[in-house]
């Protein structure tokens, strides 16, 4: 079977009124082609489909979407890994305010990444060369600075959809352990403190959604896990 | 009156990749008012792809290692037309342009004595090339350019930059004397047409591999900045300069880094040969980029490639064993499963060489202002105008670049950009405003798309154009084929100029931005044709088989295009460096 089904979410402000599924038929040539490459194929004949694209290699981080139910880049995801029998059902990342099509307004994610003040602190002068770090201080951060703020762990959990204003969300929390656990960050007590209300952190109920779609193999809730201990530890 | 709404800024920076990001911060952190203008939220532009590292004399592998000798092997890997001043600013100034990227947080990996790693590289000597291979590759992992850019986007929002994140810059606006003063920019989401004014325009758009069929490119690498500044009649060098790297992944085109050869794999024909011991004895899988997918195209074509149609060549990796694979490379294993479907740990991974990097670009001098030629041939400074990076022309590379110089050249210049507005901004910048006209003829080409009412689309021309680059400006090069193909360019050049734009819808129109796109390849793409086609030698990554040899005599010197008659002049390459001897061109081998 060669013809995909795909039923993909449409909606332009300026034209519709709604959003509505669209049908497409596709012809994928049997080949198990990646489902960004679908998308190009819709866009030939219809122009006005509005998706974000770059790398096309899943490290920019741009083509987060919903593919059957699942949040995942669409440039590294295979047919053979999402289709069920052959229909491909595409929405746009679940929660955030939808501008055109598969495009999300990314507003209230990277609010929440800006919020964990994503940069190194350090208040020792720098020295004439880089800072040491030893080989196993800098193993503490991998798992960590690979994320590529795609969104889809924190547009797959409920507690951001429920609270995206108040709750950092799994990526945000990501980054904010990356720079917790960094030997040269000097920040530990500011940036705890930051993060004790009854929101930030401990909106996390453990669901584990950010694990199951991330497409980089990272686990955001190991890294809340840690951070709550932090703040159990100082707050004995 | 023109009824656009303006926005106006000291400084505006077209690009948010590693070069724009850098001039930005050095600019925010002045206190200007700066603002980067990006297609992309900064994080998804192609910097985020780089994998190997970071090529910088920082004497962390090797406490005796000399910036001089990165630069010996610059100016050679460039066959000698790199200019001299621009490469000894570059290689001298690395050393604290890499130090300071660590202090922001860049996630460096580290040798025992908690330095920071380094790997062997292509090109890279030690002693001026008679003490061996040296190790001067930084590296994050194999997730160097990811690094380095969240690193940068990171301190920009530590030094509160502007961002006009998914907004698309148009055309260059000039003034009544020529000088740059803002541009005409799309905010993508709304569709609303802004002009920007600014006192320095900084274009850092990147390159624009996207002009041929198969690329390690990004998608957005459409060129635009050039487009820019052609349409604005600016000169372009050395555009004929594309680097092929050796090993894309055969048919996805997805880059697999240098670094995988630095950390002991290599290249094997069809009978398993390691066949760059045939071409470069000395310095095999890790002599230049050109050198090596020269010798593949020649495995391939003699009959020796790899698979079904002996088209590839095939990269081993399996002897370097699971455990440096997942702790050196472990994007490249990522990747390899994804995009070749094997495992390095067990298989070869597929290469065929593929294009990868622009040399050319927007000529500058090391303050990233960018040059034109007075009547006489002279330099003369564009008013306004300054670029870095990739886009950009210093020129650092060549005719062939060093890896891992593309990241250390954008930190390098990004930063020296800054440095310079900063103190041109202090010392008072003036030009004339830009009138109705100057703002109407910046608005010409989004008018056309805006009124195209019928004809061909976008996507078939944009394939058209990707296949003529692939056909007859590849690895290797001739006369006749090239003639062929700078004239199916200028028959495109007419098709694209009554191609059509079918959604004319406002808010997030995608189909608008590659409609834009396609002009600037197609400014890119004659750029680089009639360049090849004029230059009668082989140099670096130039290879003709009708002029098989450099040619010293007539062809030390840069190529300039001109845009206004399609013409090729010649520039002068800088052989005064400032505090080590000239390196005078010798025969280049590995």
């Amino acid at each position: 079977m060669s013809t995909l089904q795909v039923s993909i979410y449409r909606y332009n402000p300026e034209t519709d009124s709604a959003p509505y599924m669209q049908e497409f038929q596709v012809d994928t040539q049997g080949r198990d082609v990646m489902v960004l490459d679908v998308l190009h194929m819709m866009k030939e004949d219809d122009n006005g489909l509005a998706y974000r694209r770059s790398c096309r290699e899943g490290v920019c981080g741009s083509d987060g979407m919903n593919m059957n139910g699942k949040n995942g880049l669409a440039c590294i995801t295979p047919l053979s890994e999402v289709i069920k029998g052959n229909k491909l059902v595409l929405r746009p990342l679940p929660g955030l305010p939808v501008i055109r099509d598969l495009v999300v307004d990314m507003g209230l994610f990277y609010k929440q990444y800006e919020r964990i003040q994503p940069f190194l602190q350090n208040d020792t002068p720098a020295p004439a060369i880089e800072r040491l770090q030893s080989p196993e201080e800098r193993d503490k951060l991998d798992g960590l600075y690979e994320c590529i703020l795609c969104a889809c762990c924190s547009t797959s959990c409920p507690s951001f959809w429920w609270n995206p204003d108040k709750f950092v969300g799994p990526a945000g929390l990501l980054q904010s352990y990356r720079f917790l656990a960094d030997s040269r960050d000097t920040a530990t007590e500011s940036r705890l403190a930051e993060l004790e209300d009854p929101f930030s952190v401990f909106r996390c109920r453990g669901i584990m959604n950010c694990v199951a779609v991330c497409p980089k193999g990272l686990n955001p809730t190991r890294a809340i896990g840690k951070i709550r201990d932090m703040l159990m530890a100082n707050a004995t | 009156m023109s009824n656009l709404r303006s926005l106006s800024f000291d400084a505006i920076i077209i690009g948010g990749g590693g070069a724009g990001l850098r001039a930005a911060l050095e600019l925010a952190k002045s206190g200007k008012k700066t603002a980067v203008l990006s297609k992309v939220f900064p994080t998804r532009s192609h910097t985020v792809s780089a994998q190997g590292g970071i090529t910088c004399a920082i004497a962390s592998a090797d406490p005796d290692d000399d910036w001089r000798w990165h630069m010996y092997d610059t100016v050679k890997g460039g066959d000698y037309i790199a200019d001299q001043d621009a490469a000894e600013y570059m290689c001298s100034e690395g050393p604290k342009a890499v130090f300071e990227l660590e202090h922001m947080g860049l996630p460096f990996s580290r040798f025992d004595n908690g330095r920071i790693y380094q790997r062997p590289f292509g090109g890279q000597s030690k002693d001026f090339g008679a003490g061996g291979q040296a190790s001067r590759t930084c590296a994050a992992a194999d997730r160097t350019g990811h690094a380095l850019l969240h690193t940068l986007y990171q301190n920009n929002l530590k030094n509160d930059t502007t961002f006009l994140n998914e907004w698309y810059a148009v055309d260059l606006v000039k003034n009544a004397n020529g000088d740059v003063v803002g541009c005409i920019a799309m905010d993508i989401e709304t569709g609303e047409i802004v002009h920007v004014k600014s006192k320095a325009t900084v274009l850092a758009t990147g390159g624009a591999g996207r002009i041929y069929a198969s690329t390690t490119n990004a998608l957005i690498n459409t060129g635009d900045g050039i487009g820019m500044a052609l349409r604005a009649g600016f000169p372009m060098q050395d555009m004929e300069m594309w680097q092929f790297h050796p090993t894309g992944i055969y048919g996805a085109g997805t880059l697999v880094t240098e670094g995988c050869r630095g950390e002991g794999g290599y290249l094997v024909n069809k009978d398993g040969e390691r066949f760059m011991e045939r071409y470069a004895p000395n310095a095999k899988d890790l002599a230049g980029r050109d050198v090596v997918a020269r010798s593949m195209v020649m495995e391939i074509l003699e009959g020796r490639g790899c698979g079904e149609n002996g088209d590839h060549v095939f990269l081993k990796l399996d002897h370097l064993g699971e455990e440096v694979l997942g702790k050196r490379l472990p994007g490249i294993v990522e990747l390899s499963k994804t995009f070749a479907h094997v495992d390095p740990a067990k298989e070869p991974i597929p290469v065929v060489p593929t294009c990868h990097y622009m040399m050319g670009g927007i000529p500058t001098n090391v303050h990233g202002q960018a040059i034109m030629q007075d009547a006489d041939g002279n330099d003369q400074i564009v008013n306004g105008l300054f670029a870095c990076g990739e886009a950009a022309c210093v020129s650092v590379h060549g005719a062939n670049r060093l890896g891992g110089n593309s990241l250390l050249d954008l930190v390098v210049f990004g930063r020296a950009a800054g440095m310079f507005i900063e103190g041109a901004l202090n010392e008072g910048i003036e030009y004339l405003d830009a009138s109705e006209s100057d703002i109407e003829s910046a608005m010409k080409r989004m008018n056309r798309w805006n009124e195209s009412e019928g004809g061909e689309t976008v996507p078939e021309l944009k394939r058209a154009l990707q296949s003529i680059m692939q056909n007859s400006f590849g690895v290797f090069r001739e006369e006749e084929n090239m003639q062929k193909g700078v004239g199916q360019l200028a028959e495109l050049r007419e098709r694209i100029a009554n191609a059509y734009l079918p959604d004319k819808t406002n808010a997030f129109n995608t189909a608008r931005v590659e409609a834009l796109e396609l002009d600037n390849l197609m400014e890119v793409a004659e750029a680089t044709a009639i360049s090849a086609l004029e230059r009668k030698e082989s140099r670096g990554a130039h290879s003709r088989y009708d002029y098989p040899d450099r040619d010293d005599v007539n062809w030390l010197k840069h190529s300039l295009y001109f845009p206004a008659d399609k013409r090729l002049a010649k520039r002068d390459v800088n052989f005064t460096p400032k505090t080590v001897d000239t390196f005078e061109p010798k025969v280049r081998t590995y």
